[in-house]
Order: C-alpha cells, then structure tokens, then sequence
C-alpha cells in the first residue's frame, strides 16, 4: 500500500475538527440565545458549506466529463455526488437535532432547510440514475447532465422558497458571533473541508479504477455467444 | 423551425390516433382528484382553500405519465436512430417534443378545472386571466425538464421511478409559483401578488428551456 496524499489531508481534517471542536464545545461561550444547543454550530455550520462546496466540485466535475468524456471526470462526478449526498444528509439530520430545541419541531419550512431537502433528494436520484445504466459512455453524459441541471437548480429552489415564505412571515436569526467563537468555528470548516477532500479523493480513485477496468472490458471484443453457434451447427 | 413543427405535429398526431390513452390519462387525472378528495374528507372548507394544490398535484401525477409515453414511442421501434439519421436536429426534436407535451399538459391541466369545480366547489374570486396565465406557464415548466429527463430515462429499466425521482425534486419551484398563483386566482387576490408569481414562472421558464434545449443533445446522441 503506497502513501498517498489524501492520507495527510484526512489526519489533517481529523486533527482541525477535533480541535475546532474542542473549542467550541469547551472554551468558546455559550450562544447568547440557544446557550450550550447552539454548539452544534461548530459542526452544522461547516457540513453546509462544505457540502455545498461537494456540489459545486460536482457541478465542475459534470462539466468536465461531459467536454471531455474522459473517465477520471466521470469518477470524480460519482465521487462527488456521493460524498455530497452523506454531507447533506448528515447537514439535514443535524439540524433537525437542533431545530427541535430551538423552534420547538423538526422541521420548518424555512428555504434553507427545503432547499436542502430538495437537495438531497435531487443528488441522491442521480446515485441511483448511475447505478441503472450499464453502459459506461451513457452513464457518463446522462450522470453529467443530470448534476448540471441538479445543481443549477439549488439557487432557483433557494430563492422561490424564500419568496413562498417570506409572503407568510419573515424568518430572521440575528447572529453577531463573536472572534472566540469564530476561531473554531472556520478550524471546524477547514477541517471538514480536508475530511471532505480525502472522502472525495478516496472515492474518486475507487472510481478511476471501477469504471476504467469497465471501459477496458467493453474494448474487447465480445466472447461469442454459444447461443448464437448453437443456431448455425 | 420546419423540423420542430413536424415533431410537434407528428406527437401530437401520435396521441390523436392513440385517443384511448389520452382518455385514460384524463381518467388518471381524474381519479387523482377524487382520491383526494377522499383523503381530505367531506369538509368543503378544506377543499375549496386546496382547490389549486389539487390541480396540480394531478398534472404533476399524470405528467409522469405523460413525458415517459412521449420518448417510449420513439424507443420501442428505434424510431429515436431513424430520426436523428433523417437527419433531425437534437434541438429541433427537443422543442418539438417539448412543445407537444406541453400542449398535452396544458389540456390536461384545463381539464381538472371544472372538475375541480365540481368536486372542491373551486371558486374564482381572483382575476380568470391569473389563472389562465398560471396554467400556461406552470405547464410549460413542467414541459421542458420533463422531456429532457423523459430522453434521459426512455431506455432504462427502471424508468417509472426514475422519472419522477429525477423530475421532481427539480420542478419544486415551478410547482411552488403555479399553486400559489393559481390558488390567489381562486381565492382573490387582494395583495396584488400573482403578477409576482407569474414572473418568477416566467423565468424558470427561460431558465429550464434554455438549459434543457442546451443539455438535450448530449443527451440524444449518448
């Protein structure tokens, strides 16, 4: 087993999340509204970015493979969107933890919160859209396409959720944090960040492997079928 | 344009001749609005104030339908390679098909309404225009990802789930704007909102055709 520099980006990630959130649990000072329920700031606050930013490295990664059509694109669009997926269920669980000490229920329709939902669902189609399709090059383009139009519509969601509630009633948190919390708060992230690129990674070179062993076997010509000599002998 | 005009006649010439489909597809519709009603029970309170989210929600159902049946006829006989041999350009098939199963979807959508009227007792207090607006443009949200994700699907297995697992998580806005600006031309409108609504539709529009006429060629062809 080779080293491999993702390895560094994951004790990098472990070692940044567990001080970040160290801090933030035992040395930054309770939320002033929520008190010590707000601490899962340290954590829900980095999933959402970084999950955010899983989609867009997805976004990319759909761009790429449908220019190029070449295999490493497709992996890391699998890699991707499946990391993407964890993140944002991870993101929508956690707030549900939060939500019912907080707001007294689980869920709200708050835009965020249903964008996300639409999210999750939206990216989590797209796992399974890849795991029906048999052949290598359709999976690539429709996969592909799926993640652009997925992905270009997380704005829209976000925005015409926002415009459905807001004619309700306003939904508004004020937060005024202060350094000692934002300190562990942006470890917190960055660590995520690095355990988010090593998940990635890691996936993305089980991809490379899968789907290029796939592409090598649908290169060779096929082994004749004994059906088909059956019929002429 | 010749070649999207003969798409969108030939679909539609399609479903014409097939008149027993579409009339089990209303029926569907049509059933959709009464299970409904059931679920919700007899309080026509209740049904009146949903009238609009009960439309929809039976477009949306057939619509599932619909879109899957548009790109099965293509695929079944490899008509699809014949096409795309002819040669018909992708664009050109795409804005045919979608244009089609637009019309198909605005006639379904124009349907449940007086059958809303009956079974929810729907009333029109709003502006009729708001509603005929909102049917027009919800419909042809619908259309446009609904036919780039129905040629996605046409030569999966399991396409009766894929289409609506793709599908709708996507249409989550189109299907906000067009049951808010529908139920404010049921129910009045005394804030003046559905002008709003309708232009929000109205970009969604331009964004899905926009991006779904660019996307479907790599699509086809794949």
């Amino acid at each position: 087993m080779s080293f491999r520099w993702e390895t560094i980006a994951g004790l990098l990630g472990v070692g940044l999340v567990a001080w970040g959130h160290y801090n933030g649990l035992f040395v930054a000072p309770p939320e002033a509204m929520m008190g010590d329920v707000g601490r899962i700031l340290y954590v829900h606050v980095p999933t959402a970015w970084v999950g955010l930013t899983t989609y867009l490295l997805a976004f990319i990664a759909a761009i790429g493979a449908l220019w190029t059509g070449k295999v490493g694109w497709d992996a890391l669009v699998e890699a991707s969107v499946e990391v993407g997926v964890v993140l944002n269920g991870l993101l929508l669980f956690q707030g549900s933890i939060w939500a019912k000490p907080t707001w007294g229920v689980y869920w709200t329709w708050d835009p965020r919160l249903t964008t996300s939902a639409v999210m999750v669902v939206a990216f989590g189609a797209i796992v399974v859209l890849r795991r029906m399709i048999d052949q290598p090059s359709r999976r690539l383009t429709l996969s592909a396409v799926a993640t652009i139009v997925a992905f270009v519509n997380v704005p829209i969601t976000y925005m015409s959720v926002k415009w459905w509630k807001t004619l309700h009633q306003n939904f508004s948190s004020p937060e005024t944090v202060s350094s000692t919390m934002v300190t562990p708060l942006r470890v917190a992230a960055f660590g995520m960040l690095f355990l988010m690129v090593w998940m990635v990674t890691t996936r993305w070179r089980i991809g490379v492997k899968r789907l290029g062993e796939e592409a090598a076997a649908a290169d060779m010509p096929a082994p004749p079928s004994p059906l088909s000599l059956g019929g002429e002998e | 344009m010749r070649q999207t005009l003969a798409i969108f006649r030939k679909d539609l010439l399609i479903e014409w001749r097939t008149a027993s489909r579409t009339v089990a597809l209303m029926s569907f519709a049509f059933i959709v609005l009464l299970i409904l009603s059931f679920a919700i029970g007899a309080e026509s309170s209740a049904l009146q104030l949903h009238a609009a989210a009960y439309i929809w929600i039976a477009v949306l159902l057939s619509s599932t339908l619909l879109l899957d049946r548009s790109f099965r006829v293509e695929v079944e006989a490899g008509a699809l390679h014949s096409l795309l041999l002819g040669p018909v350009r992708p664009a050109a098939l795409f804005f045919g098909k979608a244009l089609a199963n637009f019309v198909q979807l605005l006639f379904l959508g124009t349907i449940t309404i007086p059958l809303v009227i009956v079974l929810c007792d729907a009333t029109f207090q709003g502006q009729v225009w708001v509603m005929a607006v909102a049917l027009i443009l919800g419909t042809a949200g619908l259309a446009a990802p609904g036919t780039l994700y129905a040629a996605m699907i046409a030569r999966l297995q399991g396409r009766q789930l894929m289409l609506p697992l793709l599908l709708f998580p996507l249409i989550v806005p189109v299907l906000v704007a067009a049951v808010k600006a529908t139920s404010l031309a049921m129910l009045g409108d005394p804030m003046n909102q559905a002008e709003a609504w309708l232009v929000l539709l109205l970009c969604f529009n331009l964004i899905y055709w926009c991006l779904a006429g660019v996307l479907f060629g790599r699509v086809i062809e794949s």
